[in-house]
């Protein structure tokens, strides 16, 4: 990769991205206490000892938002993983098999996006225990959903291109055609959309942790900071507004390195100009 | 002599490129071009694809496409409108230039009725009254040859066939009365029975109203019906200039010698063997089960000989490939291969049997995967047929790659990296790798140039002679048939309306459609459109 | 008959399904519990008795297709039904909020619809230019805003700090149309942040689409002004495309009007689901996730006939 072409703009969005995926991964290091501790007193502001106060509880505000930046990034990214494989799997399948699976398929997603993906979460989950593998299903399931249209209109677009039809021809399986035909043309949109869902997912889990349905006390993701703290607002204590302001500023840094991505159309290799 | 209505002085036209990756620059798409026309001249501008025609012919407006830069002069009516401002050109565009387009479908507005459309730049620039203008148009139609042309105004462009609306962008183009209108390749989007009648509603209309015109085409023949004049343009800069007569007879540079004689390859028709390496007997296939798309189909192609099937879209002779394929399985009939029978749909034959029947297509740049090597992708069909790998599968790639008259750099290479020419002989060495009896050509040359494509004809022939193989040799260009075939299969509707060897088949008398189909190709002669049309009438209710 | 009609008829139709579909799986969703809602409200020290009671008359006895049944044709007729948690009929509560919920929406929808298709025509005239640049990079950035951070930093500089608007929005019959919107604004700005930056960048890219159609050309060969050639040419061929986006966003709304409620305490329908979702009360979850659904369903339904009726090839056919 040459460093000298990467735009600003994408150069930012790696280096934030690259800070909150090393808090999240050395979370259990380096916090400065623990995240459920009692170490202070309530909302105290910003001080030598605690570099961005306290929350509502008089915990460290900061060893929090590092806990929080774990368990955020860790549940948005499994139920990320989960929701492509999923979704790009069985998109991609009903492309190349057509037909009546197609149809099912395609037509059962139809109904799922019928519904609003919040609305249909918090149906759900009204009813559901609140433990974290049912959240991340939860949220996988009803994702997978606009994970599967994208990979399949993909994978139609390149299906019907002639050098798949002479793969065909020439007696090439399924699983060549798919994973050496299809895959490697449908890499660019697929990845930028990876991005793009796991930003959804932050933000979708962060929404449902708010509303009180996600990510349980005393484990808080960051939407789950901004709940416990969300009282103090009217008082002038800003500590809410911390944890929003990261989940911002993950979802625009991947949405920038998602952005250029895209950009870069010269997947043909030595395209010309 | 009066003074020229267009006089183009050392045009060049420029773009400034923006790969993704890397730094701008600038590139040159037209050098230093200079021509004039008079009042009531015809001129035709001849040249392959990127010559630079399109844009040379654009510049008579001060138009240039996607941010291209013009220098140098052009003057006309004696002003030199590449200085011209903005509110200059608006006044000369519509009004003392028109323009017809390549593809008529694409240029009208699918939400206004065709008369608006058509009057609008004679209305807008205050030449008549809207109702004189209208009035103009429908002479226009009428004159033009469309069917009733009280009334086509009112209708919309999808509802109207795609030569009748390159008539009708033509009447638009005459209807301000214009001095010059720029003619853009206006009928290579149409049939070549289509051609004819819109080729001659133009030429009779240039007649009948003294305009001039830049006549833009790749295709020699019909530029040749109508202009006094061509200049030959390739890559952007000038090759040679002069009346029709002598660009025709008499070429003086090496290329317009090129030009002229393409397609003049000379190919012993052979003699059908015993058995035929391929039998279609009685094919009848439809898709959906409704409306038929073959009726009835059947022909022979024996061992290392060309069966060229020709006819225009709609015609069969893709679908026929496609059930010969088993892409598309056929309702009735059957299909012998090798002298055994062939199951009807694709899943159902046996590798070998897939082997032995290779396919080529008409665009190179989608038939071969754009991530996949040219090493890979001629290397596969050895693996996959005859497990052939390492070194051994090496050396008969190179081997392969000097049979297209390619060689061992361009292993390495990715398809976005080669010519047009190239990326078809690659698909070429893909199916030689195989060892095939029959090779199916669907439209092989149809999306080259010229040269190009009789560079691949030749190459095709060499090869057939070498390794014996069959083709299927499917096209519209009766032309190429000419030249390669062996025996000929017209196709119309679905069916096939002469089958034989070639001489018989171009041999009269003929059938009604194959007549229409022969006399309708362009030839190289001076006034050989009016013979035909004289041989015809111009139908209004044709296309 | 007409084929505009038939389509738009088709459509319609396919649409009723849909919405009985989704009801279908809106019921199934909530009776996913492996144990019952009885248990639920009563809590682990119920007798079997009281337990026993409670599911004769909450009908829990029956199957649950006929449970389906009993509750739909309930639904067609009006009758959402009672919340289990305090008794109330839930039309009658929802009624009242509803409007509210269409207050806040419509409102917000006055804003950002002219804001967007505005901003998108500027971003196509100035394409590729700092005006294009800006305006691409701010929606960018507010789509990746989640409501509750452009909320609170709303509420916080604007509301606390500055005392111009009420950080609270209650609303209710007591009050003018000044001070109704004086209580919306701010949640109103929030949702017209999420709303704009979608509905800019699909107007910007289906007017783009338009613009670079060979018709456009065309006209500009004929000495159109750039004016003319946007009002004559391009205007009629945009409508549709940004019908349809704006149709689609509205739809978006419905949504982000429940996280907006909560933050501002707004009596609407998404704080009213809220609520009762933490207390695990069924009935009301079900009626008002109907009830949004329809909203979405209906929308996305207008955003499809708007294209069918645009369509020339549609309304003049050969």
């Amino acid at each position: 990769m040459n460093f000298q072409r990467i735009p600003i703009s994408a150069l930012i969005g790696l280096i934030l991205t690259g800070v909150f995926v090393f808090m999240a991964i050395f979370a259990p290091w380096i916090t400065p206490y623990g995240a459920a501790e009692i170490v202070g007193d309530v909302w105290e502001p910003a001080s030598a000892r605690f570099w961005i106060g306290t929350d509502n509880l008089g915990r460290d505000l900061l060893s929090r938002m590092i806990q929080g930046a774990r368990i955020t990034i860790f549940i948005a990214a499994a139920a990320t993983m989960m929701s492509f494989t999923m979704g790009a799997l069985l998109g991609f399948s009903a492309a190349v098999i057509g037909g009546w699976t197609d149809q099912t398929m395609s037509r059962g997603v139809d109904l799922l996006m019928s519904i609003p993906t919040l609305i249909f979460a918090l149906v759900v989950l009204s009813v559901l225990p609140s433990t974290l593998l049912t959240l991340i299903l939860v949220m996988a399931v009803l994702d997978s959903t606009r994970v599967y249209r994208l990979s399949r209109a993909v994978a139609v677009d390149i299906n019907v291109m002639d050098y798949v039809e002479a793969a065909r021809l020439r007696g090439e399986r399924i699983q060549w055609i798919i994973f050496r035909e299809i895959l490697p043309n449908a890499l660019t949109p697929l990845v930028a959309e990876f991005g793009l869902r796991f930003i959804f997912m932050v933000l979708f889990l962060s929404s449902l942790s708010f509303l009180g349905l996600g990510v349980q006390p005393p484990d808080a993701d960051w939407g789950g900071i901004v709940k416990e703290n969300k009282d103090g607002i009217i008082f002038g204590i800003p500590a809410a507004l911390i944890p929003a302001a990261a989940i911002s500023a993950l979802a625009i840094s991947v949405n920038l390195v998602a952005d250029w991505i895209l950009n870069r159309t010269s997947d043909l290799k030595g395209g010309r100009g | 002599m009066s003074d020229p209505l267009v006089d183009i002085k050392n045009l060049k036209i420029e773009a400034t490129v923006i790969p993704p990756d890397g730094k701008p620059f600038d590139l040159t798409i037209v050098h230093d071009v200079s021509l004039t026309l008079a009042p009531g001249q015809v001129m035709g501008l001849i040249g392959e694809s990127g010559a630079g025609k399109s844009t040379v012919g654009l510049s008579a407006m001060c138009y240039g496409r996607g941010g291209l830069r013009l220098s140098g002069q052009v003057f006309v009516n004696g002003r030199d409108i590449l200085k011209s401002k903005d509110a200059d050109l608006r006044k000369l565009r519509g009004k003392e230039v028109t323009y017809v387009s390549q593809s008529a479908a694409a240029s009208f507005n699918p939400a206004i009725k065709l008369m608006d459309q058509v009057v609008e730049a004679t209305v807008l620039h205050g030449i008549s009254s809207r109702s004189d203008a209208e009035q103009r148009a429908i002479g226009l139609f009428r004159s033009l040859g469309l069917p009733d042309p009280e009334n086509i105004g009112n209708r919309f462009p999808h509802q109207v066939s795609g030569g009748q609306l390159q008539r009708v962008m033509t009447a638009m183009a005459l209807c301000p009365k214009p001095d010059l209108i720029v003619f853009d390749e206006p009928t290579t989007a149409l049939d070549v029975t289509t051609q004819i009648d819109v080729l001659a509603a133009i030429k009779n209309a240039i007649h009948e109203t003294g305009v001039a015109a830049l006549y833009i085409t790749h295709d020699l023949a019909v530029v040749a019906q109508v202009s006094d004049e061509i200049l030959v343009l390739r890559h952007g800069k000038m090759i040679e200039h002069g009346s029709v007569k002598q660009i025709i007879e008499a070429p003086k540079e090496d290329y317009t010698k090129a030009l002229v004689s393409v397609h003049i390859i000379k190919h012993e028709e052979k003699v059908p063997s015993e058995h035929p390496v391929l039998k279609v007997d009685n094919i009848t296939a439809s898709y959906g089960g409704s409306v038929e798309v073959l009726s009835d189909v059947s022909v022979e192609i024996h061992p290392g000989q060309t069966l060229a099937v020709v006819g225009e879209s709609g015609s069969g002779k893709s679908t026929l490939a496609r059930v010969i394929t088993g892409l598309l399985p056929p309702s009735k009939g059957n299909i012998t291969f090798n002298d055994a029978e062939l199951p009807k749909s694709l899943p159902e034959r046996s590798i070998d049997e897939l082997r032995e029947l290779q396919m080529i297509y008409q665009m190179a740049d989608v038939a071969m995967n754009p991530r996949q090597t040219v090493g890979t992708i001629i290397g596969r069909p050895l693996t996959l047929y005859f497990n052939i790998r390492g070194e051994k599968k090496r050396k008969r790639i190179v081997e392969l790659l000097d049979q297209i008259e390619m060689g061992e750099t361009y292993i390495d290479r990715y398809p976005a990296e080669l010519s047009g020419g190239q990326k078809q002989r690659v698909c070429i060495a893909r199916c030689l790798a195989a060892k095939p009896k029959l090779i199916i050509c669907d439209e092989v040359t149809s999306a080259l140039d010229p040269l190009v494509a009789d560079g691949i004809l030749k190459l095709l022939l060499d090869l057939q002679k070498v390794e014996d193989v069959a083709y299927l040799f499917i096209t519209h260009d009766l032309a190429t048939v000419k030249a390669i075939a062996d025996s000929i299969a017209v196709m119309y509707q679905g069916r096939v309306a002469r089958y034989g060897p070639k001489s018989q088949v171009l041999a009269p008398p003929f059938d009604d459609y194959t007549d229409l189909l022969l006399s309708s190709v362009p030839e190289l002669k001076l006034g050989w459109l009016e013979s035909v049309i004289a041989h015809r009438k111009m139908e209004s209710a044709g296309n | 008959m007409h084929p505009i009609v038939k389509l738009v008829a088709q459509r319609i139709a396919l649409g009723l399904l849909l919405l009985l579909a989704a009801s279908v799986l809106i019921f199934v969703g909530t009776q996913i519990l492996p144990g019952d809602v009885a248990q639920s409200i009563l809590g682990q020290s119920a007798t079997p008795e009281a337990l026993a009671n409670l599911r004769r008359d909450l009908g829990l006895n029956d199957p649950a297709y006929v449970r389906y049944f009993k509750w739909l044709s309930g639904v067609v007729q009006g009758d959402l039904g009672v919340a289990l948690s305090n008794g109330q009929n839930i039309a009658e509560a929802m009624g009242k909020r509803l409007g509210n919920t269409m207050f806040l929406a419509t409102w917000a929808a006055i804003f950002s619809v002219p804001l967007a298709v505005t901003l998108g025509l500027v971003s196509v005239r100035y394409r590729n230019r700092w005006p294009d640049k800006l305006i691409s990079g701010l929606s960018l950035a507010s789509i990746s805003l989640p409501e509750f951070f452009t909320g609170y930093v709303l509420i916080y500089f604007v509301s606390v700090k500055l005392r111009w608007f009420p950080s609270v929005s209650i609303v209710n019959d007591g009050m003018s149309m000044l001070e109704k919107l004086n209580a919306i604004a701010l949640p109103v700005a929030v949702l017209t942040m999420v709303v704009l930056a979608h509905m800019m960048r699909m107007t910007r890219a289906a007017i783009l689409n338009v613009m670079q159609s060979a018709y456009i050309e065309t006209a500009e060969l004929k000495g159109l002004t750039l004016f003319n050639v946007i009002r004559k040419h391009a205007f009629p061929n945009s409508i549709a495309p940004i019908v349809n986006v704006v149709m689609l966003n509205l739809a978006y709304l419905v949504v982000g009007v429940v996280v907006v409620e909560v933050i501002f305490v707004y009596p609407g329908m998404g704080q009213y689901l809220v609520d009762h979702v933490s207390k695990r009360d069924v009935p009301v979850v079900q009626a008002t996730g109907i009830v949004f659904a329809a909203v979405y369903i209906g929308l996305n339904i207008v955003a499809d006939i708007v294209s069918i009726v645009a369509n020339p090839r549609l309304r003049h056919p050969k």
